[in-house]
């Protein structure tokens, strides 16, 4: 049965009012902006409620809103907005989530507690954007490799990089007898 | 097994160095060159004896960037480097992608590219599903199903080969439609696919489904439960054999599938003996949804008229004005398709699971953000959880039980 979008958004707002900042709709989808500080909380309850039951965290991910357009930047209090698309199997219904981080600390808590899927869709935000995520069993980097400085997909990374690929440790060769 | 304190006492007064070794793990690397593993993947193992204490997946080896390059090419150009990620079956990424952009851009595909856009991505889902049982087949030493398998993947490339131009790098679907129509001869040649293949699976399932090997080394191995499916993020078939009916096809449609009639397979063991019997199942639900597709393909055009945004009819383009500015308004840069801004997740079943496209437009040409959400990436999450506490060779067949792609772990 297909959820009550409305009732869900007046109980969230009802439950931690100081921190939602807005409720989006755009194309039939529906957006929960919240602080970063009560997240965790935020998202226990859109879990457990029967109502919502958003039983799965399909995705972790992070959006960076240096280069936005003007009019797009009041949408984004901070820097960067950790995106959480959660599923609820039950109801066949999904939610976005995004809570918002400034650049320094860029931290907020982790949702491992809550969802085991953010073990890596964390460490993947962590990497890519630099956000690190209190709490976190193993929060290191995941797909570029361990000594990699920088965080590629943050927009004031370049493209091309910063001349990692020249930049190999070259091994000697042990000249043979 | 490790030693008891008593042995430890007894064998050290012998032999020092021995008693040191009874109580160590080894260190070892399921590498990522390694005949078995699917792609580069790479396991720090510790081992006690042959038995898996500790498992840490590391992965990145095949990590391109694909979501930093998104945001420099616009939302065609892309198809491109959907094609890339999971390459067993590359017309679903392309037909997610295509999904996805549609969705942010408000723009409904006809009836007959609709269900052209669904045939397709069902043999695309057949080429994965018998490339998966094949190589779980290979890895565990039955070698000729895979070989059997591979047979038919190559009678699918024909098919993909007339409708897209390549076997592998399709990049077939654009938004509102898809490339082109496909030529007259293809519901001939795909009825003559599918007059064989239930044969196949058939063949293959007499060679694997009750061979004593076959159940023996699968039965009970990578078992997940459904809570832990469900917090670990896994999708598609491996959700499926552990006994939740979550198809992305039934749960939020796309495309024609609301009219199309196919049952979910679903099991309830959660191992590896039950993701084959599931992707079997699914194999022959498939069948079914591409005969029904064949018998209702609709005439008309297959791309929406959208003159912002698909390209139009090029004997048009030499003759009318219009097609000609919108033409030229459309390819060239800085101009190009423009979506309103906001952002959608979309979700569609490949082979594989639940892939979903995250994307955040600026209301330029190219999107601000594009992220991918990986089935592959939440299912090799699970391996520590599968695996530790089992033999290597279980380790193994777990692995080909999954059916993780590279490209889509890694991007």
């Amino acid at each position: 049965m297909p959820i009550d979008y409305a009732a869900l958004e007046k109980s969230i707002r009802e439950k931690f009012a100081g921190d939602v900042v807005a409720w989006t709709t755009f194309r039939g989808q529906h957006v929960l902006h919240l602080k970063r500080e009560n997240v965790i909380s935020a998202l226990k309850f859109l879990r457990d409620d029967p109502a919502a039951a958003f039983a799965m965290l399909t995705d972790v991910t992070c959006v960076d809103s240096l280069r936005l357009p003007t009019d797009m930047q009041n949408e984004y209090p901070e820097r960067f907005a950790v995106v959480y698309n959660l599923t609820s199997l039950a109801h066949n219904a999904q939610l976005r989530v995004k809570a918002y981080v400034p650049e320094d600390p860029s931290e907020i808590d982790s949702a491992v507690s809550l969802w085991m899927s953010a073990l890596w869709g964390e460490r993947e935000a962590y990497d890519m954007y630099g956000v690190t995520f209190k709490g976190h069993p193993d929060l290191r980097r995941i797909l570029t490799p361990d000594n990699f400085q920088g965080h590629p997909l943050r927009k004031d990374y370049p493209l091309k990089g910063r001349g990692e690929r020249d930049n190999f440790p070259k091994y000697q060769d042990i000249p043979s007898k | 097994m490790t030693a008891t304190q008593e042995t430890l006492q007894k064998v050290s007064a012998i032999a020092p160095n021995a008693a040191r070794a009874l109580n160590e793990t080894l260190s070892l690397n399921l590498g990522p060159q390694h005949p078995a593993t699917h792609g580069t993947l790479r396991f720090k193992l510790e081992v006690d004896g042959e038995v898996i204490q500790r498992c840490d997946p590391e992965i990145g080896f095949l990590h391109t960037g694909f979501e930093k390059l998104g945001e420099y090419r616009s939302y065609n150009q892309f198809v491109v480097i959907s094609d890339r990620m999971n390459y067993l079956s590359p017309i679903n990424n392309n037909v997610g992608h295509a999904v996805a952009c549609e969705r942010l851009f408000d723009i409904k595909v006809p009836p007959r590219g609709q269900y052209l856009r669904v045939m397709l991505s069902e043999l695309s889902r057949l080429a994965d599903h018998v490339v998966c049982v094949g190589l779980q087949g290979m890895d565990l030493g039955a070698f000729s199903t895979m070989l059997w398998t591979f047979i038919e993947r190559e009678k699918l490339y024909d098919i993909f080969e007339a409708v897209t131009g390549a076997r592998l790098t399709t990049s077939w679907t654009r938004i509102g439609g898809i490339f082109r129509d496909v030529p007259k001869d293809l519901p001939e040649m795909v009825n003559e696919f599918l007059k064989k293949f239930p044969a196949v699976l058939d063949e293959i399932d007499y060679m694997l489904a009750r061979n004593k090997i076959f159940m023996d080394r699968t039965i009970g191995i990578g078992k997940l439960t459904q809570e832990q499916a469900v917090s670990w993020g896994v999708t598609g078939p491996l959700l499926r054999a552990t006994g939740v009916p979550y198809d992305v096809r039934r749960a939020f449609p796309y495309l024609c599938y609301s009219e199309l009639d196919f049952d979910i397979p679903v099991r309830f063991e959660g191992d590896a003996y039950a993701r084959y019997l599931v992707r079997m199942a699914e194999m022959r639900q498939t069948v079914r949804i591409i005969r029904q597709c064949l018998d209702k393909l609709p005439e008309g055009p297959v791309n929406a008229v959208e003159h912002k945004v698909t390209l139009p009819p090029k004997d048009m383009v030499y003759k009318d004005m219009e097609s000609l500015i919108h033409h030229f308004k459309i390819v060239m840069p800085g101009h190009g398709a423009l979506p309103p801004k906001g952002e959608v997740y979309v979700a569609t079943e490949v082979p594989n699971g639940e892939l979903g496209y995250y994307m955040v437009s600026d209301g330029t040409g190219m999107p601000y953000r594009i992220r991918i959400r990986p089935p592959s990436f939440y299912h090799f999450a699970t391996m520590p959880l599968q695996v530790e506490g089992h033999l290597i060779s279980d380790a193994i067949s777990a692995l080909s039980s999954l059916n993780i792609i590279a490209g889509e772990l890694d991007r």
